[in-house]
C-alpha cells in the first residue's frame, strides 16, 4: 500500500571518459553531485535527508569503500549509506526511505573508475564460488559466452541478430555527446572481430569507461515545490535468482522477467509493449539486449532476434530501445550503469534529449543486470506525469 | 503521515566462532533457519531479504552477497545488502526497517553473515585495504592504530585509566558466560587485562574483541502480520545511522560525534526525549572495552567522560540501573561484525520478551537501544526497540 | 526462547584442523591491481611532498585549512579557494605504540604511529610514524619535526617524509 509517489527531480553527471586521470574519483562524485544539487535546487548540509551510494570494494580496491563515499557528496556527518547494488538499487533503496514517510528528500550516487582496474578479468573471477568455480581459473566472462551459446539455441536467435544490436546502438550513440564509443559498423564488422569467449566477439561486448552520476529523489510534496519537471517513479522491482553456475537458468533471465513483473504490478501495467513508450535495458553483451527483451515482455519468447532486425528498436521504430547508444555505444559505466539508463528516460522524459529525442514519450523503463556472474538485476518505470 | 509500524517476530543465531567448519551460506542459513522456526514462517512467507556482512576481503569473494543468496533465504526474491563497515549490523536492520514502513513489502528476513576466518594468515590484516589508498595504507597502518589513538585521545580528554576502562572487557566477558553461542566468556579481572599483551599502546590483548565467524537473524513484519505471528512483538521505533567524515585529522577522536547525530535521528523517531530516563536497556558496540563507553556516552545516556565512573559503580551491570550488554557483547560472544550488531538486536528482542533465560535483566525492560559502529572510526548506527 | 534451545548451529574448527588437512579446504591468490588517479587534490599533495613541502588547501567559507590537501571542502560543498604550505613541524594530537603489525605479527621493535597536527593548519593532523624517540616519553602535546628521504629518493608519497622526531 504506497499512498504518495516519488520523483526524481536533479540529475548531474561527468564526462564519461575512457580515462579521467586528471581526476580522482573523489572529484568525479564531487563534480557529479555538485550539479545534481544545482539541478534539484538543493543544498546538501541542509536540504537533503539521506544519502545512498552504490559501490563495491573490490569495484574500487578498497575494503569498506563506504569510508570514502560521504565526504564527496556532501554527505559528512550525515544520514548515508553504501549499497552494494547496481545504481537503479540506489534509486529503488532511495525511493523505499521516502515512502517509509520519514525522510522526504535522497540523493542517490553511483560511479565507475574502471580505468583504474587494471585486472579486470580477475575481477570477474573474484566473485565466483571459491570451492566450485574459482580453482578452474579461467576468466570469468566464459560465462557470458555460455549464456549466449545456450540463448540462441532455445530463442532461435541468431549471431547475426545480435550483431545488429551492436550496429543500431553504437549508431544511436554517435548522437548522445556523453558517449565514448559511438561508431558507425557492420553486422559483418561485429562477427568478423576477434572471438573472445565463442560465441561473443570483442565487438559483441561493452566496454568500460569513466564516469559518475547522481540523482535527486523526492516526496510528491517537495517534488511539486523544487522541481519544474519532475520525472515521477512509477514502479520498482528487483531480484536475485541463484548465484550457482551449476543450477542457475541459462538461457532466461528469470531474475530480469521477476523484476520487471514487480514494478509492472506496482505501476498498474498490464501490456508492456504497448505501455511502455521507450526503454534502456542492459546490453553489456548484444545477446543480452535480446534475452532482456524477452524477460521483460516488450515481446513474444523468441521474437527479440527478427524484431531488432526488423528495426522495431530503432530510434524511430515502435518500441525505441537504448537510443542512448545502451553500454556498447555508451560504455560501461560499472554500478553507475543503471544510472545511465534512467538518466537517458529522464533527459528523453523531460524533453532535454537532444537530437536523441524521441517526441510523443509519457512512459519510459530502465534495467539493469549486475553483470557476470550475477543473476541479479532491477526494473525501473518512470513517467512524465 | 503516520508511519507503518514494523516489529521483529522472530530470531535467530549460530554460535560465534574463531574458525567454523560451516561456509558463509551455511552460516547464514543456520541463523535464518532459526529465526523462521522461532515465528513458524517459512521462505515462502518472506517478501524480501536484507543482507549484512562486512569487508568481501575477509570471504574473498567480490560481490559477496550474491554469492551468499542461497545461504540468505534471497533466491528469486528481491535482496537489497547494505554495507556500512562495522556499523552494518545494526544497520541491515533499519534496512530490513525501511523495507517494511515503506509499505512495498509485508515482512522482511534481516541477515548478518560473517566468516572473517577464510582471510589467511590473519584477518586482521584485509583492514589495511580500507584506509585512504594515497596518504594513510602506504604507511601500513594496522587497524589497531585507530583504536589506539581514539582511547589514548578519550582517556587524555578526561583523565581516564586503562584499569577503569578494562571493567567493560571484565564486566561483558562475564555476561558472556550466560550466552550459549559465546566466544571467549571468561571469568577474568582487572588484573588480568592490565597484564594481558601490549598489543598497540594503550590497546591490550584483553581490552579486544576477538575475530569471528557467525551469523544472526531476524525477521521482521508489518503490523497486521505481526499481530497474527505473536502477542509479543517488539516495535522497531526509531531508526538512526550517520557518517561522518574520512579525514581524521580535522576530527576530535574523543567522543563519538556520528553516534549523537544517529542517536538523535532514532531517539525523534522513537519520541524519546530523556533517554537516560526511557532506556531500560543497551547494546552498544563493544569490540573494544573503551568503545562501549565511548559509545555509551555518544548514545546520551550518560554525560562525557562520566561512562567509566558509572560503570564502576555497577550501574551498566546486570542488574544495575542501566544494563549495557547483558549479552556479553561483542568482546564475550565475538565480533562477527555484521552478525554482532544483528545479535544485539536479538539480544534486546529476547530481553524485552522475557526469554533471555539465564541472562535475563530483572524488571521487565520495555525499551531498548542496539548501536553499531565502525568504519575509519566514523559510523554510528542506531535502532531503538520497544514493547 | 532462547531458553529452550539445546544446540546451538555452528562447527568450531581450529587452526591445526586446517594444517593438519582433517577438514578440506581450498586456496586462492587473488591478483587485484589498480593504479589510482590521484586527481588535483592528492595530485598537488604528493608534487609538494616530493618537494620537500607539505601543502593544503583553504575553504573561506568554513577558513579551514585542508589536510591532506583536497580540491573540495566537504563540510560546505564548494571547491577550495587557495593551496596554502604549512611547516614540516607539529604537535602529537594522539599516538600509539604499536607492538604488532599489520599482519598481527608481533615485532620486536616498536612502531609509534601517530596524528600529527601540522603547524599552519589550525590544528589539522595527519597521521605518520615517530622514530629517533623513547617511546616512553612520547607525549600528546609533543612538538616533532619532519626527516625527509633525500631529495633523490623521493617519489611523491606520503613516504616521501621517513618519519617525525621530536623537535
Amino acid at each position: 500500500m504506497i499512498s504518495s509517489r516519488v520523483a526524481i527531480i536533479g540529475i548531474g553527471y561527468t564526462p564519461f571518459r575512457t580515462i579521467s586521470p586528471d581526476v580522482s574519483f573523489k572529484e568525479m562524485m564531487f563534480e557529479a553531485a555538485f550539479k545534481a544539487y544545482e539541478d534539484a535546487g538543493v543544498n546538501p548540509r541542509h536540504d537533503i535527508d539521506s544519502f545512498v551510494d552504490c559501490a563495491e570494494d573490490f569495484t574500487e580496491g578498497r575494503s569498506i569503500f563506504d569510508i570514502q563515499a560521504p565526504d564527496n557528496i556532501g554527505a559528512a556527518l550525515r544520514s548515508i549509506h553504501t549499497v552494494c547494488y547496481d545504481g537503479i538499487g540506489g534509486l529503488i533503496v532511495g525511493y523505499m526511505l521516502i515512502q517509509t514517510g520519514q525522510y522526504k528528500v535522497v540523493a542517490v550516487e553511483a560511479h565507475s573508475k574502471l580505468s583504474n582496474m587494471l585486472t579486470p578479468g580477475y575481477l570477474v573471477t573474484h566473485a565466483l564460488d571459491p570451492v566450485l568455480n574459482k580453482p578452474l581459473g579461467y576468466n570469468a566472462n566464459y560465462i557470458a559466452g555460455m549464456e549466449m551459446n545456450r540463448y540462441l539455441y532455445d530463442s532461435g536467435a541468431t549471431r547475426e541478430q545480435c550483431a545488429r544490436v551492436c550496429v543500431k546502438n553504437k549508431m544511436n550513440a554517435i548522437d548522445n555527446p556523453l558517449a565514448s564509443y559511438g561508431d558507425r559498423i557492420t553486422v559483418d564488422d561485429v562477427l568478423k572481430s576477434e572471438t573472445t569467449f565463442y560465441p561473443l566477439s570483442r565487438l559483441d561486448t561493452a566496454a568500460p569507461t569513466d564516469g559518475s552520476i547522481v540523482m535527486v529523489l523526492a516526496s510528491e510534496e517537495k517534488a511539486k515545490v523544487l522541481a519544474k519537471k519532475p520525472v515521477w517513479i512509477r514502479g520498482v522491482g528487483w531480484c536475485s535468482d541463484t548465484p550457482y553456475l551449476e543450477t542457475r537458468p541459462w538461457s532466461e533471465a528469470a531474475y530480469a522477467r521477476l523484476s520487471a513483473e514487480m514494478a509492472y504490478k506496482m505501476a498498474s501495467i498490464k501490456h508492456p509493449r504497448k505501455e511502455i513508450d521507450i526503454a534502456e535495458i542492459d546490453d553489456s553483451f548484444s545477446y543480452k539486449e535480446l534475452q532482456h527483451m524477452e524477460a521483460l515482455k516488450l515481446c513474444h519468447k523468441g521474437e527479440a532476434g527478427s524484431l531488432v532486425e526488423e528495426g522495431a528498436t530503432e530510434r524511430e521504430g515502435e518500441l525505441p530501445i537504448n537510443v542512448s547508444g545502451g553500454s556498447l555505444g555508451v560504455g560501461w559505466l560499472g554500478e553507475a550503469t543503471g544510472l545511465q539508463r534512467v538518466l537517458e528516460i529522464v533527459l528523453q522524459l523531460r524533453g532535454e534529449a537532444g537530437k536523441r529525442q524521441v517526441p510523443g514519450i509519457t512512459t519510459g523503463l530502465a534495467q539493469s543486470w549486475r553483470g557476470v556472474p550475477t543473476t541479479t538485476g532491477t526494473t525501473i518505470i518512470l513517467s512524465k506525469e | 503521515m503516520a508511519m507503518r509500524k514494523v516489529a521483529i517476530v522472530g530470531a535467530g543465531m549460530t554460535k560465534f566462532m574463531r574458525r567454523a567448519l560451516e561456509t558463509g551460506k551455511e552460516l547464514a542459513w543456520e541463523a535464518n533457519k532459526m529465526a523462521l522456526d522461532s515465528c513458524g514462517l517459512t521462505m515462502n512467507d518472506i517478501e524480501s531479504v536484507a543482507v549484512g556482512t562486512a569487508p568481501d576481503a575477509f570471504d574473498m569473494v567480490h560481490m559477496k552477497s550474491e554469492y551468499l543468496t542461497d545461504g540468505t533465504s534471497g533466491w528469486r526474491k528481491p535482496t537489497m545488502r547494505g554495507f556500512v563497515g562495522g556499523g552494518t549490523g545494526v544497520f541491515t536492520v533499519a534496512q530490513g526497517w525501511y523495507h517494511v514502513a515503506s509499505g512495498l513489502f509485508d515482512t522482511c528476513l534481516v541477515i548478518g553473515e560473517e566468516k572473517m576466518s577464510s582471510c589467511m594468515p590473519h584477518p586482521q590484516a584485509a583492514f589495511v585495504t580500507c584506509w585512504d589508498q594515497f596518504t594513510e595504507s602506504p604507511l601500513q597502518a594496522s587497524l589497531l592504530w585507530f583504536f589506539a589513538w581514539e582511547m589514548n585521545r578519550y582517556m587524555n580528554a578526561h583523565g581516564i585509566t586503562e584499569r577503569e576502562i578494562a571493567l567493560s572487557s571484565v564486566k561483558n566477558k562475564k555476561n558472556a558466560l550466560d550466552h550459549p553461542c559465546a566466544q571467549l566468556a571468561a571469568e577474568i579481572t582487572v588484573d588480568d587485562v592490565m597484564n594481558s599483551e601490549v598489543m598497540a599502546w594503550p590497546v591490550k590483548r584483553l581490552d579486544v574483541s576477538p575475530t569471528s565467524d557467525g551469523a544472526a537473524a531476524l525477521v521482521l513484519a508489518s503490523e497486521n502480520v505481526a499481530r497474527r505471528i505473536t502477542d509479543k512483538p517488539v516495535w522497531i521505533e526509531g531508526v538512526g545511522w550517520c557518517l561522518d567524515s574520512m579525514y581524521v585529522g580535522q576530527r576530535d577522536l574523543y567522543y563519538p560525534q556520528y553516534v549523537e547525530v544517529a542517536a538523535r535521528m532514532a531517539y525523534e523517531m522513537a519520541g524519546i526525549t530523556e533517554p537516560r530516563r526511557e532506556i531500560h536497556i543497551a547494546e552498544p558496540y563493544d569490540p573494544f572495552d573503551y568503545k562501549e563507553l565511548h559509545h555509551i556516552e555518544g548514545l546520551l545516556l550518560c554525560d562525557k567522560g562520566q561512562a567509566p565512573k558509572l560503570l564502576a559503580d555497577g550501574y551498566f551491570n546486570r542488574d544495575g540501573n542501566l544494563p549495557t550488554c547483558p549479552s556479553g557483547g561483542l568482546l564475550g560472544v565475538g565480533n562477527a561484525i555484521a552478525a554482532s550488531g544483528v545479535m544485539k538486536v536479538a539480544e534486546l528482542y529476547w530481553q524485552l520478551r522475557g526469554e533471555a533465560g539465564k541472562r535475563q535483566v530483572p524488571g521487565k525492560p520495555k525499551k531498548g537501544v542496539a548501536q553499531a559502529w565502525g568504519d575509519e572510526m566514523q559510523v554510528g548506527t542506531v535502532v531503538v526497540v520497544g514493547t | 526462547m532462547t531458553a529452550k534451545i539445546k544446540e546451538w548451529p555452528g562447527t568450531p574448527l581450529r587452526d591445526t584442523d586446517i594444517k593438519e588437512k582433517k577438514v578440506l579446504s581450498t586456496e586462492w591468490h587473488p591478483n587485484l591491481k589498480y593504479a589510482w588517479d590521484c586527481g588535483v587534490g592528492y595530485g598537488r599533495y604528493f608534487a609538494e611532498l616530493k618537494n620537500g613541502k607539505i601543502i593544503g588547501t583553504k575553504c573561506e567559507k568554513c577558513h579551514r585549512v585542508l589536510l591532506p590537501a583536497r580540491a573540495f571542502c566537504e563540510l560546505c560543498f564548494r571547491t577550495v579557494d587557495e593551496w596554502v604550505y604549512l611547516k614540516d613541524t607539529g604537535t602529537v594530537n594522539t599516538f600509539s605504540i604499536a607492538y604488532t603489525d599489520v599482519q598481527a605479527n608481533r615485532i620486536k621493535e616498536p612502531q609509534i604511529p601517530a596524528l600529527i597536527e601540522i603547524d599552519g593548519s589550525g590544528g589539522v593532523g595527519i597521521m605518520h610514524l615517530l622514530e629517533e624517540v623513547d617511546p616512553k616519553k612520547v607525549k600528546i602535546g609533543m612538538k616533532v619535526k619532519a626527516v625527509w628521504k633525500p631529495k633523490a629518493q623521493r617519489e611523491g608519497a606520503i613516504t616521501d617524509i621517513k618519519y617525525w622526531k621530536p623537535l
